[in-house]
């Protein structure tokens, strides 16, 4: 977030970047639920996209060691709300960035699987070294 | 943010605790702890009232599963006071329905656990 960047003029966008803190995620999540709100989603769907950033943050500060902010990027596209949340710690491996079973009954570990259950799409690119970048988007209906 | 969290005495050995509120990676420290000095004193057998939370997130479900392992460890039962259909649908999702009694007065929470 250092440089400037440029964007297509038909994509607006909006950044925050917040101490990867546990007590900066509601910040976070009820930012990223007012761009969702600007977009037109419904309230079902602004409560998955704000449960969606906050377990992103949540794993970035639990999991990403050495990063002292979190990135989050929030893109209006014509078909949905793309949203990029990146850290930059280290010691994140990739196999724990992966969906539970529900089956078990265990604590943790349900982040990775709400995630992907709320949103459309999701990718990982995990950097051991470098950090973690997550990409979702919601879908806008119809 | 704001977590509200108090405990009461109820009929038999049974106590409820009544969350309200957000719980999430900040605040779930705090309904574990009262969760955690419950279960030390040796209650076994809660109902957990979510009528009043607005929002949770992973970590305040693994407060519950936590809490629910410990005590069925002693023979003991968690159920759930749920009514906002946001958090219900979050129970279904991840499965929790099957694993904890969830219903919609606390009554009929207190009425199934013994």
């Amino acid at each position: 977030m250092n440089q400037p960047v440029v964007h297509p003029d038909d994509i607006d966008i909006v950044e925050l970047r917040v101490p990867s803190k546990a007590e900066w995620v509601a910040l976070a999540r009820l930012s990223v639920a007012a761009v969702a709100s600007r977009l037109h989603f419904s309230i079902d769907e602004i409560e998955d996209i704000k449960l969606a950033v906050a377990e992103a943050c949540t794993n970035a500060i639990q999991h990403a060691h050495g990063s002292a902010y979190i990135e989050i990027k929030c893109e209006a596209l014509a078909e949905g709300l793309r949203i990029n949340v990146r850290d930059y710690g280290r010691g994140t491996r990739p196999e724990t960035i992966r969906s539970r079973n529900i089956e078990e009954e265990r604590v943790g570990g349900l982040g990775v699987f709400l995630i992907r259950s709320l949103m459309d799409d999701v990718t990982y690119d995990v950097h051991p070294e470098n950090g973690t970048q997550l990409v979702m988007l919601k879908r806008l209906p119809g | 943010m704001d977590i509200k969290v108090n405990v009461r005495e109820a009929q038999g050995d049974c106590y409820v605790v009544d969350l309200g509120g957000e719980i999430d990676v900040y605040t779930s420290p705090k309904v574990k702890d009262a969760i955690g000095e419950l279960i030390d004193r040796g209650v076994y057998h809660l109902v957990i009232n979510l009528e009043k939370v607005r929002y949770i997130d992973s970590t305040g479900l693994g407060v519950l599963i936590g809490g629910l392992k410990r005590v069925r460890e002693h023979g003991g039962s968690v159920n759930l006071v749920c009514t906002n259909p946001q958090i219900k649908k979050i129970f279904d999702i991840t499965g929790l329905v099957k694993i904890f009694g969830i219903f919609e007065s606390e009554d009929a929470a207190m009425k199934a656990l013994v």
